[in-house]
């Protein structure tokens, strides 16, 4: 592999710079001329609007223009969209509501944006905001998904009667409920699954340039896709054709899914910027990231399990109401349908599963993807079913799961995937060693006799990566292909630029991606560059997310390096009259096999550009691009097991112990790969045990801080035992599956199965707070 | 944040002065509380009088079993102070856990009591301690010092400048943290003296703020253990609810919170 080849652990190439403060991130960007923006937005979760009267702020200091949603709507900019069609069982499409960007009639969340102002600073645009007087007549409020069904509630938009989206379905209805009816064992529970807020460091931001003499916009943003996001402003929102719209992420401080979407302020900033003539720039505080950045989850299912006398499940059936907020953000519908239910198999052979979705309009904030994007929904769903049954059987959970896992491969499930590969015993068995699953009674006696109550919870988690076969997810709703696209550039001496459409926020790839080169030609990764993230340097590509950068962007390069090494052997061979068959590349050098003849890395590289002595009919130059189109999605899977200590007098939950074995294909940097399980599981825990997005009955959102929304700090969580036992990705050139979202989909149910284990109770939602481990404990007794 | 002016006092009649010609002036002394109030544009004072530098206020003497503490000192000089460790450690260990150390090395002792935030750690320390509460005008008592959530006996223009309290025999304070803003979801300050009496104060849990829970006083002063404790009820129709702990849970975390200090003591 070299040292800086492919399973190297390599320092982060980009780290220098983000641990020096040197990242330049939107809100650094500064042209000359810049304004900045200020958004108005509601204070009332359901509203119309009467009037919005800006006289007295267009006259406060510093304020160059105030604009409003009857401006924007008369300039033809278009309605946000949502970008996978779903379908209802009836056959009729999902009810998209209008979500404008400056909203002119209704607003429908707080935080729903109603006007902007510019201003020559923040401070002065914040005081002409405070005096933009709208005149609001209050409408009733409805926050809960369950409840916006029912008769007689507030109805949010007049396309969704019962603020019903689509009532969508997966699998075979008559066989699950036969299975059910003729079962040994039903395991029946209402599984909660708790809406998060997805607080990256830096906060969203954009700064729209218009320039008059090319009628052509900039637009600097916190993106994760900035070349999707030139499409749909460009195809949907009618910003600016293609060429004349350049959109340029730099470095983005974390996204979590947040940072896919194209929302209301970067269309906003780029119209006002031609509006008022003056590059605007806006940057979230970190308030209106609670009230306004997509948030995750918010599910409420119910499930019954069907098993057999032997502990075999025969059927699985689900009815899911997912709450999607006041508008239908971009992927919002993808989330919990085929990111979400063709996951309810999980590692389990399962012979009939039907699930139901609901999708329902409420006065809260857009919800959309979030780290694992439905596939914690359906793990947390899947294994704390599991757990539950297995205590209804008097089983234990590791022999319940044993019994059930998938043993051969490929494996067709009833919803939809096709496993290709996987070897679950494995993981389970890795991770019940490390954690010493069966020295637990020994320490649970132990704690018993320090008055602590000591739980071991397990989670066997599969999930869906690669995203996605473009034809594959095209038949099932998506807008868009989702291939990446890479191309490598050999420079005249020898150095190599890499442009990937993949976009890192976090994820290391200036490291990892250079990794592949370094491993492929032999040359130290500090002479490979990785280009990402503006649209005039990097064809189109399709961004990160889904945990795909590895599995489909890195597979875009290794293309796109195939075809540069065969022009490079090509050029070898002939400056050293070889054949170009026997031609290696080794160490930076390119050799013919078996003798001491070598060309130099760079003098071939050379010899590519003088083009004084190409072999006959050969262009010039060494550059070569590719797309990447996969052929299946991977499916990284694993066990985690946690283990917890209770304090039975405040409820306050330690974690004294979490093991992770995981299975996620080949490994490019085994470092970054930790990092990203750490972080994962870190934010898993961060669901299971503090965070809750709580809105009150009228729709104000009391979680809009840090002193009531609780982030995960190092003092919450342990010293996590982390380790892969791989087994390759068939589907792709590298063998890789991902790593991204894993630890944030698998942990979970492990920690809430370990609480429960140790308080005796079954009933407990997450986020599990102390004070109510400490109700249910009491309860239990 | 709006438009302020910020004033550095070098003495309290200075700080009284420049208070008297502001419009709607008040008085900050580390503003733990008060700049993220301004920075939410929730507050608006016209000018902003600091405290903190206020020689007069600084430092602690300690004489015999007698504290002083001026109102200026920060949350790190209680926690670190040697000759206060050794007559009542319970403080130092209170004031080295508010906040984190940014807000320990800004914050002070003066600003949180005169704050009186129901989640404050302080006000508990003031009461159970019995401490006296010193101004520029007057010297009130611990006891008629906190009168409500964010209210207190200060008038318009009284600056906190000192507390002083006798170091009891035992003392000891127990904070259940809230798990989002680390205030004390439930804090109790105990402290027996040598004749015997005993306090205890509840922060974090009170509708009204902080107080003193007569209940637990008389049965410690019947049987000083945690024990003691076992058998008092705790009135959870006194205390607040809020997303992260309704009433009842508070009530436990009073009892839980007061055993483990006195166990602590």
């Amino acid at each position: 592999m070299g040292v800086e080849g492919i399973g190297a652990r390599v320092a982060r190439k980009e780290d220098k710079r983000f641990l020096t403060g040197k990242g330049r991130y939107t809100d650094d960007m500064s042209v000359p001329g810049m304004k900045y923006a200020v958004f108005v937005r509601s204070p009332h979760a359901h509203a119309k609007i009467l009037k919005v009267d800006a006289s007295a702020a267009k006259d406060m200091p510093g304020v160059i223009d105030v604009l409003d949603g009857k401006q924007i709507l008369a300039d033809g900019i278009g309605n946000l969209i949502c970008g996978w069609m779903i379908h209802s069982k009836d056959g009729s499409p999902m009810k998209m509501g209008a979500w404008r960007p400056l909203a002119h009639e209704t607003v429908r969340y707080v935080g729903d944006a109603v006007a902007i102002v510019v201003a020559d600073s923040v401070a002065e645009a914040r005081d002409a905001a405070e005096a933009v007087v709208v005149d609001y007549q209050e409408l009733p409020v409805v926050i809960d998904a369950s409840k916006a069904l029912e008769a007689g509630q507030p109805q949010l938009h007049p396309e969704a009667p019962n603020n019903l989206i689509f009532d969508w379905q997966i699998g075979d209805e008559s066989e699950t409920d036969k299975a059910i009816a003729t079962a040994a064992h039903v395991t029946e529970v209402t599984i909660h699954n708790n809406r998060l807020s997805p607080n990256p460091m830096e906060p969203r931001a954009a700064l729209g340039i218009y320039d008059a003499g090319d009628d052509h916009y900039t637009c600097y943003t916190t993106s994760q896709n900035p070349h999707v996001a030139r499409l749909v402003m460009s195809a949907f929102y009618n910003v600016a054709p293609e060429n004349k719209l350049r959109v340029i992420a730099p470095d983005v401080g974390g996204g979590f899914g947040s940072k896919i979407y194209i929302y209301p302020e970067e269309i906003v900033c780029l119209w006002a910027s031609k509006r008022t003539g003056v590059p605007v720039k806006w940057t979230s505080d970190r308030t209106e990231a609670f009230l306004t950045d997509a948030h995750g989850r918010d599910h409420v299912s119910t499930v019954k399990m069907a098993f057999d006398a032997n502990n075999r499940i025969i059927g699985l059936k689900v009815d899911t109401i997912a709450n999607l907020g006041a508008y239908m953000s971009l992927f919002s519908s993808a989330v919990p349908t085929y990111l979400y239910a063709t996951l309810l198999s999980g590692q389990y052979d399962i012979p009939a599963i039907h699930a139901n979705v609901r999708t329902v309009y409420t006065n809260t904030a857009p919800v959309d993807a979030y780290r694992g994007a439905g596939r914690p929904e359906a793990t947390y769903l899947l294994e704390r079913t599991m757990e539950t049954a297995a205590r209804e059987l008097g089983v234990s959970p590791a022999e319940l799961r044993r019994v059930n896992f998938i043993r051969s491969f490929p494996h067709q499930t009833p919803v939809i995937m096709n496993y290709d590969a996987g070897d679950y015993e494995a993981s389970l068995n890795a991770a019940m060693q490390a954690a010493d699953w069966n020295g637990f009674a020994a320490r649970k006696a132990e704690a018993d006799r320090r008055g602590m109550k000591r739980g071991i919870g397990m989670s066997c988690y599969i999930e869906a990566c690669g995203i996605a076969p473009s034809a594959a997810v095209g038949s099932l709703g998506a807008g868009v292909g989702l291939w990446e696209s890479a191309e490598v550039r050999v420079n005249a001496v020898g150095t190599i630029e890499v442009l990937t459409g993949s976009h890192s926020h976090g994820q290391g790839h200036e490291t990892t991606f250079a990794q592949l080169v370094a491993d492929r030609f032999g040359v130290p990764i500090d002479s490979v560059n990785i280009v990402h993230g503006d649209t005039d340097k990097v064809q189109m590509g399709m961004g990160t997310y889904g945990s795909r950068s590895g599995a489909v962007g890195m597979s875009a390069v290794v293309k796109a390096l195939d075809k540069v090494e065969a022009k490079a052997k090509k050029i070898a061979a002939h400056l050293m009259e070889a054949d170009e068959s026997d031609i290696v590349i080794e160490n930076g050098e390119l050799k013919v096999a078996g003798t001491d003849k070598a060309v130099p890395w760079f003098q071939m590289a050379l010899a590519a550009y003088t083009a004084h002595n190409l072999p006959a009919g050969m262009e010039p130059g060494l550059k070569e691009g590719a797309f990447y189109d996969p052929a299946n999605f991977t499916f990284p899977a694993g066990c985690y097991i946690c283990e917890v200590e209770v304090d039975p007098d405040t409820g306050r939950t330690k974690i004294v112990q979490f093991v992770a074995a995981d299975d996620f294909g080949n490994i490019i940097n085994p470092m970054i790969v930790e990092g990203q399980v750490h972080g994962g599981i870190a934010q898993g825990i961060g669901q299971a045990l503090l965070e809750g997005v709580h809105y009150d009955p009228s729709g104000q959102l009391l979680t809009a801080s840090y002193m009531d929304y609780a982030m995960p700090r190092a003092d919450d969580l342990p010293s996590f035992q982390v380790s892969t036992s791989n087994t390759p990705c068939p589907n792709n050139p590298l063998g890789i599956k991902g790593c991204g979202e894993a630890g944030a989909i698998g942990s979970p149910p492990a920690l809430i199965n370990a609480i429960t284990d140790a308080i005796g109770n079954n009933a407990l939602t997450m986020p599990a707070t102390p004070q109510k481990v400490w109700a249910a404990a009491h309860a239990a007794k | 944040m709006y438009e302020t002016q910020y004033h550095r006092a070098s003495s309290v009649q200075d700080a009284v002065s420049r208070m008297e010609a502001a419009g709607e002036g008040k008085y900050v002394s580390g503003g733990m509380t008060l700049i993220p109030t301004m920075k939410q544009r929730l507050a608006a004072p016209s000018d902003l009088i600091d405290l903190r530098h206020i020689a007069e206020m600084q430092g602690i003497t300690v004489s015999g079993r007698s504290v002083r503490i001026g109102a200026a000192t920060t949350h790190y000089d209680v926690a670190s102070a040697a000759a206060l460790k050794a007559v009542c450690p319970a403080i130092c260990s209170l004031a080295s856990h508010i906040g984190d150390p940014h807000v320990r090395h800004m914050g002070t002792i003066g600003g949180s009591i005169a704050n009186n935030d129901p989640a404050a750690d302080y006000p508990a320390a003031m009461l159970a301690l019995g401490a006296t509460i010193v101004t520029n005008k007057r010297e009130i008592a611990a006891d008629d010092f906190f009168t409500g959530l964010f209210e207190t006996a200060l008038e318009d223009s009284e600056i906190v400048t000192a507390i002083s309290f006798e170091a009891p025999a035992k003392a000891a304070y127990q904070k259940f943290a809230n798990p989002a803003s680390r205030y004390a979801m439930t804090g109790v300050f105990v402290a027996r003296r040598d004749n015997g009496d005993v306090r205890v104060a509840v922060t974090g849990a009170g509708a009204n703020g902080v107080f003193r829970h007569g209940d637990m006083e008389a049965a410690l002063v019947a049987n000083w253990s945690p024990d003691a404790l076992s058998n008092v009820s705790v009135d959870a129709s006194e205390l607040l609810s809020d997303i992260h702990a309704d009433a009842a849970y508070r009530a436990n975390l009073v009892k839980v919170m007061a055993k483990r200090a006195v166990a602590a003591a």
